[in-house]
């Protein structure tokens, strides 16, 4: 009996409507006469955070969320959540993800490499381990039939493929749940996600240039009136006026070279000149922004 | 020996399937409803908030946010001792505040029918701690019921009240996050018609003086002795599975995963989980070679039994920090020896993390950029603005508990040991919940201190919910709002000052003054949540990339809306501004020297999705 017990994994990342697309899935599942428990987490997980749904069905369920490597179907959609939720897939499972890329500031904090925190749009992260893939662009087939907003029943189309339900209960979950008057886009939108190829995977982005060493920050203190605008814009925090009105570099490693300290500076006493010579590995250098 | 068929559980057969998915806390509010309840009362805490919430506008119950949990049991109480069954809904923290009136509800009993939900959160989804509250119902003396899905959160809820009123006493239903939002499959039943009975006076069971208090403990001890006799025999206690060579004691959801573990196991699993069936597992541990327990978070039922001299395991195998799954409670049956180790399965390295965010637009981020740049102690609180605690604002030392900045900033400040003004910072509801005492304390003992309350008009974190301070009640009819300018004033506060935090310079300069200021000053932010009550969309700002310098002072605010570019300035990433996620707050526009951040030519739709 609960051996039959099957599950799917729905992620991304709050705000996208995994919530709502999972409840489609659920009643779907319902109406195709299935018991169903589907189960997330809300609260924080609403702020912008990764998001997961874990639906199990089958002829009696007991636990609500899906084992490691036992799921049928992994909807990924946003593509670092794919990478992180494979592994809930089970060997000759699917991965659907779409391919768009929602990068948190997070990932735009090292100011060292000055790389993205953000994993590579590559399949091979997760094609190693043996599952099916369908990697989509679901807002540009959304947009081609005139609602963006219907992108995730492209997702729920794509994700129907894999799974043994009826597609007229698929449509009537879809019906009872979207917002009233989309029905029809969302309809269409399910039907091309069933039928959808692979979408073309972008190209890799230029890798920067890597860290160019910490500027040499320079103060005329003779000229300095500890006016304090250096230290309020410098956005590495690395002037600090003391309480005698002194200004101090308190971390000069941390400068990038923007010169905002020299450009604002209404005495010019502050000049900042970029590192020349023997400038150091990323890896040797002092970090303060990991 | 009360008659166990005064409490019904399960779902009258109809024939057809009228059965529909409901999360958990949907199922209590339906349970709650056919129990007749006409007040249902609480404060928004995850993962309880939305039981209230699916009760909703109904004329027949009198359904409300409160201040904190404690009000909230104050009404409940008081509407159960007036003859209404009520409904009292809290997460697991919020019943520490309740606990006042809870331990001393258990000595007055009830009038009509009064039900306490805990949402207890194993794992920490969305709480400072994972206390296990079953503890309370001990500790109180008070029954304990545990649901461990949908379907039984509808029966147990419904069925609480009627044992709330057959035993006299306040009944505790503990959820936790996997039961309160997990979605499954529940018949409905009718509306059940409401009690008619009025108040009846009786001081020796309402008036805890202490004559009359220390009679009523005795009938407290009675209760309880005749509630485990009803434990034993009650539908409550359910035994599945067969087999001798071993058997599990379990309760809540920890059931199901025992289930997914051992499908044919021999398991008794407690639905009332306090004071234990204790004849009943006798002889389950009796007909069985090995006994286990499996249960979430503190070893209660564990302790419980060995107290009772029956041997029993448990904790050796079953972690007692986070959530049970199924693959830990897997993993604990194969180190006893029970389950053969099967192919396990690793996950995948984790690709980033992905923390909550605070949203684009969010009123509460200024004010945090510039208590950083002022280089304040920053004694935090609960809600949308802890995540003023994470990279790049980086702006918050302490968080513990609803109202806790204030008086800790109050005892920071007198330690002598800051080594910088002290700055507490609290949004408008939880000022209200537990911050306004705090407040007078720092009057009393005239502490050098801030206090920044940043009223964004709604309880944000939970998902929005109305306080006394919003002007409205949980079905949006308007009330008299508390004035939290008027409130600073009247307990003593000198220094109130209102900035608009879209303001950069002025809130800077607000929250300097203030912190110069000898003495207690209050500086209070004045903008609405972005996300509710209502979306507040702007014209969206957009990066002039010729112009960005790429000198990343945007990039101190973590706002979610500004991301890095492929294109360079000196080797640095200039930045790109995702003009349908940007709310038009300004704030990036006003920290940009150079001018790159410009309003976009035509506004762009609004209402969109993300």
């Amino acid at each position: 009996m609960t051996t039959e017990t099957k599950g799917l994994i729905l992620a991304g990342v709050g705000g996208q409507g995994v919530i709502l697309a999972s409840m489609i899935v659920a009643d779907a599942l319902v109406r195709a006469g299935h018991d169903v428990k589907q189960s997330e987490v809300h609260g924080m997980a609403q702020r912008g955070g990764s998001v997961f749904s874990h639906i199990r069905w089958g002829a009696g369920v007991d636990s609500p969320l899906v084992g490691q490597g036992t799921a049928e179907v992994l909807a990924a959609f946003e593509w670092a959540e794919a990478i992180r939720s494979v592994g809930y897939v089970r060997e000759g499972g699917a991965v659907v993800a779409d391919l768009r890329t929602i990068v948190p500031p997070g990932a735009c904090q090292d100011r060292r490499s000055w790389r993205r925190g953000y994993p590579d749009v590559d399949p091979e992260l997760f094609l190693g381990r043996r599952v099916k893939s369908r990697l989509i662009d679901a807002a540009a087939t959304a947009s081609e039939l005139g609602n963006v907003r219907a992108a995730n029943s492209v997702i729920l189309g794509a994700v129907a493929a894999f799974l043994d339900i009826e597609r007229r209960h698929w449509e009537e979950a879809i019906e009872a749940m979207v917002p009233p008057g989309t029905a029809e886009v969302n309809l269409a939108a399910f039907r091309a996600g069933s039928e959808a190829s692979d979408a073309r995977i972008p190209g890799r982005a230029p890798e920067p240039r890597g860290y160019a060493g910490p500027h040499l920050i320079d103060i005329r203190h003779d000229w300095c009136k500890g006016c304090d605008i250096c230290s309020r814009v410098c956005p590495e925090f690395c002037l600090e006026v003391d309480p005698r009105g002194r200004l101090e570099i308190v971390d000069h490693q941390a400068c990038t070279g923007c010169r905002l300290c020299e450009l604002l500076c209404p005495d010019f006493a502050i000049s900042v000149t970029a590192p020349t010579e023997q400038t150091p590995k990323p890896s040797e250098a002092v970090t303060n922004h990991g | 020996m009360s008659s166990p068929a005064a409490v019904s559980i399960g779902t009258t057969p109809t024939g057809a399937d009228r059965r529909v998915l409901l999360s958990g806390n949907e199922a209590v509010a339906q349970g709650a409803v056919e129990a007749g309840i006409t007040m249902a009362v609480g404060y928004p805490g995850t993962p309880s908030t939305e039981i209230l919430e699916s009760i909703g506008d109904r004329r027949d119950i009198d359904v409300r946010w409160s201040p904190n949990e404690k009000v909230a049991l104050d009404v409940a109480l008081g509407a159960s001792l007036g003859g209404a069954r009520a409904l009292a809904t809290m997460k697991h923290v919020g019943l520490n505040v309740a606990a006042d009136t809870f331990m001393t509800s258990a000595y007055t009993g009830v009038g009509a029918g009064l039900v306490i939900i805990t949402a207890d959160d194993p794992g920490m989804h969305s709480s400072q701690n994972e206390q296990d509250n079953r503890a309370y119902a001990r500790m109180a003396g008070v029954p304990l019921l545990e649901p461990s899905n949908s379907a039984e959160a509808r029966e147990f809820t419904r069925a609480a009240f009627e044992l709330s009123e057959e035993f006299d006493t306040p009944v505790l239903v503990r959820t936790t996050t996997r039961v309160s939002h997990n979605r499954g499959l529940v018949e409905p039943g009718p509306r059940g018609e409401p009690p008619v009975a009025g108040f009846r006076a009786d001081p020796s069971k309402y008036v805890m003086i202490p004559g009359y208090a220390r009679a009523r403990r005795p009938v407290l001890l009675e209760r309880l002795r005749r509630l485990a006799e009803y434990a034993d025999s009650s539908p409550f206690t359910q035994e599945f599975g067969s087999g001798t060579d071993f058997g599990v004691v379990t309760s809540g959801i920890s059931h199901h995963y025992v289930r997914e573990a051992l499908p044919d196991a021999r398991i008794l699993k407690l639905g009332m989980s306090y004071p234990l069936p204790m004849e009943r597992i006798r002889r389950f541990a009796d007909s069985v070679d090995r006994l286990f327990v499996v249960e979430e978070l503190d070893p209660h039922l564990e302790n419980d039994l060995l107290a009772a001299g029956i041997a029993v395991e448990g904790k050796a195998f079953f972690p007692q920090e986070g959530e049970l799954d199924p693959d830990r409670v897997r993993r604990g049956f194969v180190a006893a020896g029970v389950l053969e180790p099967g192919p396990e399965s690793e996950p995948p390295p984790v690709p980033m993390a992905r923390p909550p965010l605070m949203c684009p637009g969010c009123p509460h981020t200024p004010p945090f950029l510039a208590l950083k740049r002022l280089g304040a102690v920053v004694t935090g609180d609960i809600g949308c603005y802890t995540l003023a605690s994470l990279e790049p604002l980086a702006a918050m030392d302490t968080c513990v508990a609803m109202g806790s900045s204030i008086g800790m900033a109050v005892g920071m400040a007198a330690s002598g040991g800051a080594g910088a003004p002290v700055v507490a910072t609290i949004g408008d509801s939880t000022f209200l919940h537990g911050g306004v005492q705090g407040l007078a304390e720092a009057v009393y003992s005239q502490a050098d201190i801030t206090v920044l309350i940043l009223d964004n008009g709604t309880t944000a974190m939970t998902g929005g919910q109305e306080h006394p301070g919003t002007g409205f009640t949980l079905d949006r009819t308007e009330t008299t709002p508390v004035d939290l300018v008027a409130l600073c004033r009247a307990l003593g506060v000198k220094d109130v000052n209102v900035v608009d935090p879209y303001d950069l310079a002025a809130t800077y300069n607000a929250l300097e003054a203030a912190m110069a200021t000898g003495g207690p000053s209050v500086v209070i932010t004045n903008r609405p949540c972005v996300e509710s009550p209502t979306k507040v969309r702007d014209r969206a700002y957009e990066v002039i990339a010729d112009a960005c310098t790429a000198c990343q002072a945007c990039m101190t605010i973590g706002c979610p809306s500004i991301v890095w570019t492929d294109e360079f300035a000196e080797g640095r990433r200039k930045v790109r501004i995702d003009t349908l996620t940007c709310t038009g707050c300004t704030l990036c526009a006003q920290i940009c020297t150079p001018l790159a951040i410009v309003p976009v030519p035509e506004p762009v739709e609004t209402g969109h999705d993300h």
